[in-house]
């Protein structure tokens, strides 16, 4: 069995992936509103699983609080739209994505010295941290959260409108990838891609293994932030729940799911994750159980089962279905 | 045939292990054009040496200096970064990158800035000039250039050594530590070894931890040799196996003095 990573995409995926992008161009024009407000947000999710991919699929660092950098963008927004009137989207999102940089340049100090284990407990740890500096204080919206009234205003075009705001996430989702797929290829991504495979190594040939890592998740938390900001911005509303840890066990679960290490993994994963929930949530009463109340429950087993059956999760799926048709 | 100034300078190093000194009060000097051999049985504290050296592990006490610059406590990277180079014993590959992609990997290590420079994100890594050809100098130094596309994990063994050199060259050292680079090698391979490493005696200082007698005895401008974590002979490959202590200790005891005898 071909168990290579999957860094360089066969051709037969690249061809999925075209597919799959007409069908997200053409959705909104099929779609009722409910249906184009939920692809929207699944796409927002998978900016922050890429974002995430690029710290547990290509460096090999696994965060366990990644939702943290995803809440503080969506905050952010919050903060700085006053109540009565749209803030500029331009001004807006430079500073929200900013502040997530900033926390995880911070805390990737502090965290990215530790290894495997470590590093997950740590990460949690600081991510619980923000998540009750939030939770528990009034003026920073305390456990209801804050609402965002407006929409950013983006002067070209209208955010308030679905369809446009559904467009512009996926020119952000198009944007992310295409950017992230070429810093796999860059010095840099080879540089991470090394340090996950064998740091001991890149340290004795000369590579400051720790700049690398924090510029990374920083890199990361950025990343993570614009999916934040969207998610704010779409459902008008942010609450801790957004940097909670269920939030970044999700991600991590989506990067599984979808297959770690190429980004579209990614992509496919949080869709698909959104999708099963979805299924999963909607499950009809049998016997007096209301199989739809125990959706964790299933996805915890389907999640067991791929791991178990599929390893390098959907994308090595279908790779492998692909070459098996191509070799007989 | 030697300059004047070691290119590398140890002096009185020490490693303890708890009560254990795995290394002790070792001084080693090393000079371009030269291959300086280090012999001794296991546990005699080589590879501990060679890790004082490059810095993967932190001496008790003891300095190390490089290019007449102290490096005592300086991380592996850093030492790397100012001109030394080392080869594992264990083999210390990237199993799942191709032979050539390890050895760009390596070669990528002398050119890089900040990996805050956003430039360094988008730039395409298989089109650094002198990054690729460092790498090939390597490749065909270390005589793998036909293997390049070779998983390096699925390479045979000892084109895992000679990619463990490749690595090592690629980035471009003045001072190379070996730990044991012919061990596990077939005849031919090693005599090819034997070769690279004295094309690579004309513009190194080599350190050479090695088992291999025969080897040793072709190569070794200076011998030290190690037991129990202590030198008891340093000096010229002669002078050493005239040494009574040496015969006991290491050398003579199963075979009679000619059985060394240089070939």
């Amino acid at each position: 069995m071909n168990t290579t990573p999957l860094d360089t995409l066969p051709r037969s995926l690249h061809l999925v992936l075209a597919l799959g992008l007409c069908c997200l161009l053409a959705f909104p024009w099929v779609g009722t509103d409910f249906y184009v407000q939920m692809v929207s947000r699944m796409m927002i999710l998978a900016i922050f699983a890429m974002s995430l991919d690029l710290l547990q699929g290509v460096t090999g660092l696994v965060s366990l609080g990644h939702a943290a950098y995803f809440g503080v963008a969506g905050y952010a927004l919050a903060f700085i739209t006053p109540a009565g009137e749209p803030v500029s989207l331009y001004a807006s999102l430079p500073i929200a994505i900013g502040a997530s940089a900033l926390l995880a340049l911070v805390i990737g100090f502090l965290v990215v010295r530790t290894q495997g284990i470590y590093f997950i407990m740590v990460t949690m740890a600081f991510a619980q941290m923000v998540f009750y500096l939030f939770f528990d204080n009034k003026i920073l919206g305390g456990s209801d959260g804050i609402y965002i009234n407006f929409k950013p205003d983006a002067l070209l075009f209208d955010l308030e409108n679905k369809k446009v705001f559904y467009y512009f996430t996926l020119a952000c989702l198009i944007g992310v990838y295409a950017f992230l797929r070429r810093l796999l290829w860059s010095p840099f991504g080879r540089a991470l891609a090394g340090i996950r495979v064998n740091e001991h190594r890149m340290r004795a040939l000369g590579f400051g293994t720790f700049s690398h890592k924090l510029a990374a998740f920083t890199l990361a938390g950025a990343l993570a932030g614009l999916a934040g900001y969207l998610w704010g911005a779409q459902t008008g509303y942010v609450n801790p729940e957004l940097m909670g840890f269920h939030m970044s066990a999700h991600a991590i679960m989506m990067v599984i799911l979808g297959g770690m290490g190429n980004f579209a993994g990614a992509v496919i994963g949080a869709f698909s994750f959104e999708y099963l929930l979805h299924v999963f949530k909607d499950l009809p009463e049998i016997a007096g159980m209301q199989l739809g109340k125990h959706w964790q429950l299933w996805m915890g087993l389907f999640i067991v089962a791929l791991v178990v059956f599929a390893p390098r999760g959907i994308l090595g799926l279908l790779q492998r279905l692909f070459q098996s048709k191509g070799e007989s | 045939m030697s300059t004047n100034a070691p290119l590398l300078s140890a002096r009185d190093l020490t490693k303890r292990f708890g009560g254990l000194a795995a290394v002790h009060q070792v001084s080693v000097d090393l000079w371009s054009g030269q291959i300086h051999a280090v012999i001794g049985p296991n546990g005699a504290g080589k590879s501990t040496l060679t890790n004082l050296l490059s810095g993967d592990l932190p001496a008790s006490s003891g300095t190390v200096s490089l290019h007449g610059q102290d490096i005592s406590g300086w991380t592996p990277e850093q030492i790397s970064t100012r001109g030394l180079g080392r080869s594992y014993q264990k083999t210390n590959i990237f199993r799942s990158f191709t032979v050539g992609e390890n050895v760009r990997l390596a070669a990528q290590s002398r050119s890089q800035p900040s990996p805050f420079n956003p430039l360094r994100w988008l730039q395409s890594a298989a089109h650094m000039r002198d990054v690729n050809a460092r790498a090939e100098r390597a490749l065909e130094l270390a005589g793998l250039l036909q293997r390049r596309d070779t998983l390096a994990g699925a390479a045979s063994h000892g084109e895992q050594r000679q990619l463990e050199i490749a690595m090592t060259l690629a980035t471009e050292p003045s001072v190379l530590l070996l730990d044991e680079p012919l061990a596990g090698m077939g005849v031919s391979e090693a005599e090819n070894m034997v070769q690279l490493l004295l094309r690579l005696k004309t513009d190194h200082a080599i350190l050479l931890v090695e088992h291999d007698i025969d080897a040793i005895f072709t190569l070794a401008d200076r011998l030290t040799v190690m037991v129990n974590g202590q030198v008891i002979a340093s000096g010229l490959p002669a002078e050493v196996r005239a040494d009574r202590q040496v015969q006991a200790a290491y050398l003579g005891e199963e075979e009679p003095t000619d059985a060394l005898e240089v070939h």
